[in-house]
C-alpha cells in the first residue's frame, strides 16, 4: 500500500468516529420523544438511600488518589518509550537489549522507592 | 484503487455500526443465561423461545423510561458522558482483524490505537461521576480513575512483549507472526496473556474488579444517577468493551484467524466468545476485591511481574533455545513469588478504615 493510500486509513477512522455518533444519539433523541417527562423536586434530588442529601459531594477527597495518579503518569510515559524500542527490538541486537534492560532497572528502582516510601499503601 | 479502499472502509463502518448493538444485546442475553446456570436458575425464559427476545423487550423498556437528571447536576457533562463512552468503544472495532484482509482500517499502529482509545474511557466515567453531583457517583468515579490508571500500566507492559517478538504494532502483522506457534504457548506469552486478561477485566470494570459500579456498596457507582437510555448506553459500552478486548486477546495471543478446518473469521469468533465466556464465568464465581487490595494487586504484583516479563522476553529471544526458555521461566517465577510474599500478608488483613 502506498503512502497516499495509507493515509486514507485515517480518513476512515474519522468517518467511523463521525458515523458512530449515530449509535448513542439516535436512541437518546428517540427516548426524548417517547419517554414521559414529569420532573419533581423529590425525584430530582441526588440518590442517598432515601434520606435527604447531606452536604455537597463536590468537596475534598483523599490525597491518595493523587499519589496513584502521579505514579501512573511516571510509569505510563516510561512505558511509551518502551514501544518504539519494542518494534525494533529484533534488529537492535544485544546492545539494544542491554540498553533497555538498564532502563527497566531504573524503572524498577523507582517502583521499589515508591513502595518503600509507602506511596502504594492505601491506609 | 483509492476509491475501492474507501468503499471497503465504508462497508466495514456500516457493518460495525449495524452489528455492534446486536452483539451487545445478545451478550447481555448470553451473560444472563450463563450466570443463571452457574447459580442454578434458568435466566430469561418468558420473552420468545429461550428468552431470545428478552434483549429487544429490554430495549423498548429503556426507550420508554423517563430520563431523570439530578437537580444540582452539571447538565452538559451528564448528557455527554454516555456519548463520550460509546463512540470510542465502537472505534475499537476498526483495528480488530477477522482475517488477513478482513479489517476496516489496517493501521500499522493498530495496537497503540487500541490502547489509546480504550484509555479515554476513564474520562467519560469521570465525567459521569462528577457531573451527577451525587456522593455514590463521585466515589465510583474516583475509584475508576485509580483503578484504570493502575491496571493500564501492567496491561501496556504485557502487550509490549508481543510487539517485541512480532516487531510490529499492526494487529494483522502480529497474527501473521504467530504462524509457527501462538504466543500464548511461550513462557513470556503465557505470563503476558494472564496479566492481559486480568487487566482486561479491570479495564472494562467487570467482576472481580467492578468497584466503579459496586452495587452492594455504591448503589450503582458512577451511573447511580442515570436512567433510561443513557443508562443503557453505559451498559452498551461495557459489553462492547468486553467483546473488543476479548477479540484483541484472541488476535494477540491466540493466533487470531489461525486454526484448522473452520474458516478464519469463524475461528476469530470462537476464540473471542471463548474469552467472553471466561469473563462471564469469573463473574459467576468470584467475589469483588476491596479497593486497597485492588490497588495493591496492580501496583505490587502485576506491575513488577510484567516488568520482569519484558526482561524475560528479551532473554528468551536473545539466548539460544533451552537457556532462553529456562531463564524466562525462572525470572517470572522469582518475580511472582517475591512480590506475592510482600503484598499478600498485608492485603489479607482487614484494614482499620476503608472509606472513600
Amino acid at each position: 500500500m502506498g503512502q497516499g493510500l495509507y493515509t486514507l486509513n485515517y480518513l476512515g477512522l474519522a468517518m467511523l468516529a463521525a458515523a458512530a455518533l449515530v449509535v448513542p444519539l439516535l436512541p437518546i433523541l428517540l427516548a426524548r420523544v417517547i419517554a414521559p417527562k414529569k420532573p419533581g423536586s423529590t425525584k430530582q434530588s441526588p440518590y442517598e438511600c432515601g434520606v435527604p442529601a447531606a452536604g455537597d459531594p463536590w468537596s475534598q477527597f483523599r490525597v491518595q488518589y493523587y499519589l496513584y495518579a502521579i505514579a501512573f503518569v511516571v510509569f505510563d510515559v516510561e512505558v511509551l518509550f518502551l514501544y518504539p524500542w519494542a518494534v525494533v527490538f529484533k534488529s537492535a541486537g544485544l546492545a539494544g537489549f542491554a540498553a533497555m534492560a538498564a532502563f527497566l532497572l531504573v524503572l524498577a528502582a523507582g517502583l521499589v522507592y515508591l513502595w518503600q516510601k509507602g506511596a502504594l499503601e492505601w491506609d | 484503487m483509492g476509491l475501492a479502499l474507501l468503499i471497503r472502509m465504508g462497508v466495514g463502518i456500516v457493518l460495525i455500526l449495524a452489528l455492534a448493538p446486536v452483539i451487545m444485546m445478545y451478550l447481555t442475553w448470553l451473560e444472563r443465561k450463563v450466570i443463571a446456570r452457574i447459580q442454578d436458575r434458568f435466566g430469561p425464559t418468558r420473552v420468545g423461545r429461550y428468552g431470545l427476545l428478552q434483549p429487544l423487550a429490554d430495549g423498548v423498556k429503556m426507550l420508554t423510561k423517563e430520563d431523570i437528571v439530578p437537580a444540582g447536576a452539571d447538565h452538559w457533562l451528564h448528557t455527554l458522558a454516555p456519548i463520550v463512552i460509546v463512540v470510542p468503544v465502537l472505534m475499537l472495532f476498526a483495528v480488530l482483524p477477522l482475517g488477513p484482509r478482513w479489517i476496516v482500517t489496517n493501521l500499522n499502529t493498530g495496537l497503540l490505537f487500541f490502547l489509546a482509545v480504550t484509555s479515554t474511557q476513564t474520562i467519560a466515567i469521570f465525567m459521569a461521576g462528577w457531573g451527577s453531583r451525587s456522593k455514590f457517583s463521585l466515589l465510583g468515579a474516583l475509584r475508576t480513575v485509580a483503578q484504570l490508571a493502575a491496571y493500564e500500566v501492567p496491561m501496556v507492559l504485557s502487550l509490549a512483549t508481543v510487539v517485541m517478538i512480532s516487531g510490529s504494532l499492526s494487529t494483522t502483522a502480529i497474527v501473521e507472526a504467530q504462524q509457527a506457534r501462538w504466543f500464548v504457548a511461550t513462557p513470556w506469552g503465557f505470563t503476558a496473556f494472564v496479566i492481559f486478561l486480568l487487566c482486561a477485566l479491570a479495564e472494562v470494570n467487570r467482576t472481580p474488579f467492578d468497584l466503579p459500579e459496586a452495587e452492594s456498596e455504591l448503589v450503582g457507582g458512577f451511573h447511580t444517577e442515570y436512567s433510561g437510555m443513557k443508562f443503557a448506553l453505559f451498559y452498551m459500552a461495557e459489553f462492547l468493551g468486553a467483546f473488543a478486548i476479548s477479540a484483541l486477546g484472541a488476535a494477540l495471543f491466540l493466533g487470531g484467524w489461525r486454526g484448522p478446518w473452520l474458516p478464519g473469521w469463524l475461528w476469530v469468533l470462537v476464540k473471542t466468545y471463548g474469552l467472553v465466556l471466561v469473563m462471564i464465568w469469573i463473574r459467576g464465581t468470584w467475589p469483588r476485591f476491596r479497593i486497597d487490595q485492588l490497588l495493591a494487586f496492580a501496583w505490587k504484583c502485576l506491575l513488577p511481574v510484567s516488568l520482569t516479563n519484558v526482561l524475560a522476553t528479551g532473554l528468551w529471544a536473545v539466548c539460544p533455545w533451552p537457556w532462553g526458555t529456562l531463564a524466562a521461566v525462572v525470572l517470572i517465577a522469582a518475580a511472582f513469588l517475591t512480590t506475592s510474599q510482600l503484598w499478600i500478608p498485608k492485603s489479607c488483613k482487614a484494614p482499620e478504615r476503608v472509606v472513600s
